[in-house]
């Protein structure tokens, strides 16, 4: 369930940090890149996982990449929020990444190797949290991208 | 010269579920049969490897059983644990530090998929925590890389029920068929519900001892290496959220059997057997060829050809594998140790592999920690 076209209140995301939208419909994935080996990271934390810098920037990634290898999820994992089944897989970016993430198509059939996909923001459900307003909860996602005129490529 | 370390007593508590046993009963039963067996020697240390047991849970095990006083040290690797308290028990007694060590691992697991606290909540609630789906997409690439067919990771969980058939042991006692494997309920794509090891109970424990305390009949341990993941792959064992995109990272199980064969002075054309991670089908078969069984891409050939299988000429978890004995953490390293003890003493029975003299044991899993031992003698 892509949402972009419906932003706004009442929502939050799952974790700050990871994403943001410059519209409805425009999200992009927050990484960092560290200034001492140039290695790009997701998501961005204080320091960098191949040579130990502290030295990192905020970036903002591609907001497409290609589907390196897919499944499906049918039995809800620990803590999970939202429906089963959801589509699980990773994404290779432009920048040199992959990217472990959720995917919008739960049909493995429909995927194949280094499909083209795109970045949405998907709606996980109601924020569990007893103290909180009931918020919806939503993080990011890839789904095959739509060619030009809306048919998937 | 560098002392030998030898395997001087060996004992099991059997894996499965046991509703009302508490994991240091469990532990105190594989204690007691492993010392029973090496002559209740004294000991100077113990290391007791578990991941959910909680707080001093080896401490535990030793005081129900009147032993405690000597330095007594938790050790938890995910899936490795065992290895690691097997590394560290074997290294001191090398170093001269001590001249008989108790290695044990204890482990009651929740029920369900594993919940583990290696992932923040923010990941459990956008169903990233998902450990199957994990090894569902390190089985598709092993298929596209390999040439791996699903009836052919169906014919690995055959294979190893088979085996378990003949292990008093083990969780899963019943042989199952290709058919039977495909037509169980898929998790996620590739990888149906019998190809997925069950998490569950247990508990294993081996004496080591300077192999002239030891008798001449004890089997050799030869090597017992851990490593962890180098950085950059991103489905290593360690499951972060990204990595490079680089196939040439050298995956944690090379690391560990790399040096383990240095340490042993063998080679991969020496083993006469393996007990290795099936945690599911395809990690099994991805071990074929990350512990230099058979080149990079052919693995499949050991599963056509039936080289891995009982009477083949490198037979693969003939315990029943984890996808038979189902997996706890903290004892499962340990207990594939003590099955390689059992057959180099020819005590296997049915799943004897015959004149076998050197014995290759690997786990890998969380961390990422990846554990290799060899047994000789």
């Amino acid at each position: 369930m892509s949402t972009g076209a419906e932003a706004g209140a009442g929502r939050r995301p799952v974790h700050d940090g990871l994403f943001g939208e410059n519209g409805p419909g425009d999200a992009y994935l927050l990484g960092g890149r560290c200034e001492a080996c140039g290695r790009v990271q997701f998501p961005m934390a204080a320091t960098c996982p191949a040579c130990g810098a502290d030295t990192i920037i905020e970036v903002r990634l591609s907001d497409h990449g290609t589907l390196w290898g897919w499944t499906a999820i049918t039995a809800p994992p620990p803590g999970s929020l939202g429906d089963v089944p959801f589509g699980f897989g990773v994404v290779e970016l432009p920048e040199g990444l992959r990217v472990i993430t959720r995917l919008e198509e739960a049909d493995p059939a429909r995927l194949s190797f280094g499909m083209p996909m795109t970045l949405v923001l998907t709606e996980l459900g109601p924020d569990p949290d007893p103290d909180g307003d009931g918020e919806i909860v939503t993080s990011y996602s890839f789904t095959p991208t739509q060619a030009p005129g809306g048919v998937a490529s | 010269m560098t002392p030998r370390v030898a395997i001087a007593g060996t004992g099991l508590h059997p894996f499965g579920r046991f509703d009302g046993t508490t994991v240091t009963d469990m532990g105190v039963a594989a204690v007691r049969r492993a010392l029973a067996e090496a002559d209740n020697p004294t000991f100077q240390a113990a290391f007791c490897a578990t991941v959910y047991s909680g707080v001093a849970a080896g401490h535990k095990v030793l005081g129900a059983l009147g032993l405690t006083g000597v330095p007594i040290v938790d050790i938890e690797a995910g899936c490795a644990s065992g290895g690691a308290a097997l590394m560290l028990g074997a290294s001191a007694i090398r170093a001269g530090q001590y001249e008989t060590v108790l290695v044990f691992g204890i482990e009651k697991m929740p029920r369900g998929i594993i919940r583990s606290s290696f992932f923040e909540p923010w990941r459990e609630q956008a169903g990233l925590a998902a450990t199957p789906a994990y090894f569902a997409l390190r089985a598709q690439r092993l298929m596209r890389e390999s040439g791996i067919t699903k009836e052919q990771l169906a014919r690995v969980v055959v294979k190893n029920r088979a085996n378990g058939v003949e292990n008093p042991n083990a969780m899963f006692r019943k042989p199952t068929t290709v058919d039977d494997v495909l037509a169980s309920r898929l998790v996620c794509e590739p990888l149906h519900l019998f190809m997925l090891c069950s998490p569950n109970e247990g508990a294993a424990a081996i004496v080591l001892r300077r192999a002239d305390l030891a008798g001449p009949t004890a089997p050799t341990l030869a090597a017992a290496v851990l490593r962890s993941h180098l950085p950059g792959s991103v489905l290593g064992e360690a499951t972060p959220m990204s990595g490079i995109p680089d196939e040439d990272i050298t995956p944690p199980s090379t690391l560990a059997a790399t040096d383990a064969y240095e340490e042993a002075g063998v080679g991969p054309s020496d083993l006469d057997l393996v007990e290795c991670q099936d945690t599911d089908a395809a990690r099994e078969v991805l071990a074929y060829e990350e512990l230099g069984l058979c080149a990079r891409g052919e693995s499949a050939r050991l599963v056509d050809d039936g080289t891995t299988a009982l009477g083949g000429a490198l037979p693969v978890n003939m315990s029943g594998g984890l996808l038979s004995k189902g997996e706890p953490l903290g004892a499962s390293a340990v207990a594939q140790v003590v099955e390689l003890a059992d057959q180099l003493r020819d005590r296997a029975g049915p799943r004897q592999v015959q004149g076998a003299r050197t014995g290759l044991a690997h786990t890998v899993g969380r961390g990422a920690n990846a554990a290799v031992v060899i047994v000789t003698r």
